[in-house]
């Protein structure tokens, strides 16, 4: 009964985002106003159904219903109650019901702000969105509907990926799904503005709280998935440079663009059709994401069984999504004034280098993705892109965007001096390099360059942006005073540049003196590495609730002080039989030690896998530090509804800048 | 500035940025193409001695063989015609097991032997990357245990 309500409610969900998708279109462009309120409930009624449609899933997966054939062949009867809610998306349908479903979610919240825009730009924005979810609930219902029944019923299910079984996992596709799907709230606002020539600064201060949430969940929901990587995979590695990798990050640096350039549209009315561009860029990118992933294209980790038809699906959605708006775009765009003006040196000038090194860097990767697949495509041989081409490609793109993040926030909008902007970084500069070095020669070698840089311009990019805060402290009395004066959204975009350059230091500090050893032990031996000795104290037997397991503990000593017990299993999943390594890890933040137990060589004897990791922790250290930034952003007292709705009223026609940024 | 001297400027630094990127992405590119070749096509010379590739096919049964060292391995690859052996330094990777279909990267040395710096098998039993699936399938040799996905 579960399965054909979930099944009954996703029809409903399906005739309300048909509604949702065209009577506000028709009736914004005809003026009828019941027909663009229409799409507010229709909307509301979708997340209402989907909710209850996703819901019912959740439930076959509780209840063991492995009459229900994607339960059957994701779940199994001995899998935690915590594991066998988690498989409700762990797999494909029950990702794509949970990406319709979020998306419903974004709907809900899109439509609680009617009252504060235009009546026909929100019923446009409302229909975009409804088309979207039209394209995403046709896909789910007519190719991979979660809710079909097998018979005969099997006795017990197929268990869930080892893999998967894991608190990591559990939390990384819905966070980065609602990344993904947020985006296309930016993408439906910048739609319906070209549709209803709404391109002002309202759009684009309306626009940036919308793209920094999505943008926090999916800095959020990649720093999740390394994390993730890095602990389970067992290969110590936080970045592969997978395809399915490159999908999410692609949507991250465009996002990351669009914040920059969104900034200059809300400020000076500057870049209005690139930052439109933007919008569509970044959603086509996360359905292409999508794609990647559930089209079976790739050879990747992540590629599990997939199936073509899909695929083509996704392709055709893609056309239309990507096809449709840059026709608008075309037919549009001339249409699009740029009053501003600005000089060479001026902030909107470095938020445009900025732009072009971010999108410049996700166009390479796009470049590395697709071209294997386009060769296979046209029959000219199978290849794959290596992980050096996108590190030599990505290094000398981000390296000036990390030299420019702070010193942009010192230059002024419009037009501001080049020397007085050098007089502020006379110091800075130099002391920036020389403690770059001397960090570099007390700890690690003077001649590792790449070290030396990367510690130089993470410390620049720090300096830098207290600089820019400090400049605005000391404008008034006391430093406290100063401090709380400044706006949220300043303060959490010193945060987020500082996230990065903690970031930066990981990434040189951990690539750079990470040591990896692969050793025969036996019970009883040791081995040294990095200063630090492993030995192997002894394996048992450990069983749990669906899985067998040899546990091999370690401990660890450094001189005469012990400095962890680490225990790493390999086990045996009782259904699929699959093999799984579960890595040690002793956490720190100057290093992680990492051990994973490899195969048996005899009885006593196995190969074992050991590493020391500087530093490694910062990289996801500033992950959280950027989402954080991103965070204290959004809740700036001018992106609450009331402050919008105010300054909404003001802003139909363009108004002067505010100082603050 | 004009707005048209500054549109000027605009535009060159987006060619600039686009052709750095450009002169980067193909410069490494040319390094790190990775083409895979199937056994037979190895051991009939058409696979580059020079530079790395991948080559993917079955572990043949009972060829998985460990040196005294404990960590250097040794196994055979087939795609039902031709076979090559394949050394390896390192942890299999979980799923990795005889008549599993894998795919490995590495380079040739000259005795014909395949040195992999890198195994991947996947994670899921009847799972097999595509370019083997495809490779076993033209030569009519796919096992029956393989759900064909590609359909």
């Amino acid at each position: 009964m579960m399965a054909e309500f979930g099944h009954f409610t996703l029809i409903l969900a399906l005739m309300m985002a048909l509604i949702q998708g065209t009577l506000p279109l028709i009736g914004a462009s005809r003026n009828i106003k019941s027909w663009m309120l229409s799409g507010l409930y229709a909307g509301r009624a979708q997340f209402l159904f989907l909710s209850l449609s996703f819901g019912s899933l959740i439930c076959c997966f509780i209840q063991n219903d492995f009459s229900v054939l994607y339960v059957a062949e994701h779940s199994n009867s001995d899998l935690p109650l915590y594991y066998r809610i988690a498989a409700t998306w762990g797999a494909h349908e029950g990702s794509m019901l949970l990406w319709a479903t979020i998306l419903a979610f974004w709907t809900l919240m899109v439509s609680s702000i009617q009252g504060s825009l235009s009546l026909d730009f929100h019923a446009r924005v409302m229909g975009i969105m409804g088309l979207i979810s039209l394209g995403m609930g046709l896909f789910v219902l007519l190719t991979s509907n979660p809710f079909t029944r097998l018979v005969p019923v099997p006795l017990d299910g197929h268990d869930l990926n080892p893999l998967l079984q894991d608190f990591g996992m559990t939390i990384h596709p819905p966070m980065l799904y609602m990344g993904y799907v947020g985006l296309s709230v930016v993408f439906s606002f910048a739609i319906a503005a070209l549709l209803g020539n709404h391109l002002d600064s309202a759009w684009a201060r309306w626009s940036r709280p919308w793209t920094l949430i999505a943008w926090i969940f999916l800095t959020f929901g990649i720093t999740l998935g390394s994390w993730w990587a890095y602990y389970e995979l067992g290969w110590g590695g936080w970045w592969f440079w997978d395809p399915v990798e490159n999908a999410s990050f692609m949507p991250w640096l465009v996002s990351t663009a669009l914040l920059h350039s969104l900034a200059a549209t809300e400020k000076r009315g500057a870049f209005k059709a690139w930052t439109v561009l933007l919008a569509i860029f970044a959603f086509s990118l996360s359905l292409l994401g999508t794609f990647l992933v559930r089209s079976g294209v790739l050879t990747s980790v992540h590629a599990f069984a997939s199936d073509p038809t899909r695929g083509s699906f996704i392709l055709v959605l893609l056309g239309l999504v990507v096809g449709g708006s840059l026709t608008i775009y075309a037919l549009r765009a001339p249409k699009i004034r740029e009053i501003s003006e600005y000089a060479l040196v001026s902030r909107e000038s470095l938020l445009l280098v900025n732009n072009v090194l971010l999108v410049s860097a996700a166009a390479s990767i796009l470049l590395g993705t697709l071209y294997p697949l386009i060769l296979d495509a046209l029959k000219l041989g199978k290849i794959s892109v290596g992980a050096p081409y996108f590190t030599s490609v990505f290094a000398p793109l981000m390296a000036p965007v990390f030299l420019l993040a702070g010193v942009a926030t010192l230059v002024g909008w419009r037009e501001a001096s080049l020397s007085k902007l050098l007089r502020q970084l006379r110091y800075l500069g130099p002391t920036s390099l020389i403690l770059g070095i001397a960090l570099t020669a007390v700890f690690w070698q003077v001649d590792d360059l790449k070290t030396l840089s990367g510690l130089t311009m993470g410390i620049w990019l720090v300096a830098t942006s207290l600089l820019s805060l400090w400049n605005r402290i000391r404008l008034r009395k006391r430093f406290v005073e100063g401090l709380l004066a400044q706006s949220t959204s300043f303060l959490g975009m010193t945060t987020a540049h500082i996230g990065i350059a903690v970031f930066l230091i990981g990434v040189v500090i951990s690539n750079g003196y990470s040591q990896e050893s692969v050793v025969r032990l036996a019970i009883g031996d040791s081995t040294d590495l990095a200063g630090y000795t492993f030995t192997f104290r002894g394996i048992e037997d450990v069983v749990g609730p669906n899985y067998k397991a040899k546990e091999a503990t370690f401990t660890v000593t450094r001189g005469s002080s012990e400095e962890a017990v680490l225990r790493t299993e390999k086990r045996i999943y009782k259904v699929q039989r699959n093999n799984m390594t579960e890595a040690a890890i002793s956490p720190g933040l100057t290093r992680d030690l990492y051990v994973a137990l490899g195969d048996p060589i005899d009885q006593q004897t196995w190969s074992v896998r050991v590493y020391y990791k500087p530093f490694v922790r910062l990289i996801w250290l500033g992950g959280l530090i950027m989402m954080a930034g991103g965070f204290l952003s959004v809740i700036d007292k001018r992106y609450r509804l009331s402050h919008l709705i105010r300054s909404v009223s003001k802003t139909q026609t363009l108004q002067s800048p505010p100082r603050h940024s | 500035m004009s707005p048209r001297r500054k549109r000027m400027w605009v535009v060159g630094l987006i060619v600039l940025g686009v052709g750095l990127a450009t002169f980067f992405a193909l410069k490494a590119f040319q390094k790190n193409l990775l083409y895979f070749y199937t056994p037979s096509q190895v051991l009939s010379g058409e696979a580059p001695k020079a530079y790395p590739f991948r080559v993917g096919g079955l572990v043949v049964q009972g060829s998985l063989k460990r040196e005294t060292n404990g960590v250097t391995l040794q196994f055979s690859v087939t795609d039902g015609t031709a076979t090559i052996p394949v050394k390896f330094s390192g942890i299999l990777p979980d799923l990795f097991r005889e008549g599993q279909g894998i795919i490995s990267i590495g380079r040739l040395d000259k005795s014909g032997v395949f040195e992999a710096s890198e195994v991947l098998a996947k994670h899921d039993e009847n799972y097999m990357p595509p370019e083997v699936a495809e490779s076993l399938k033209n030569k009519g040799t796919l096992p029956q245990s393989y759900k064909d996905y590609k359909k």
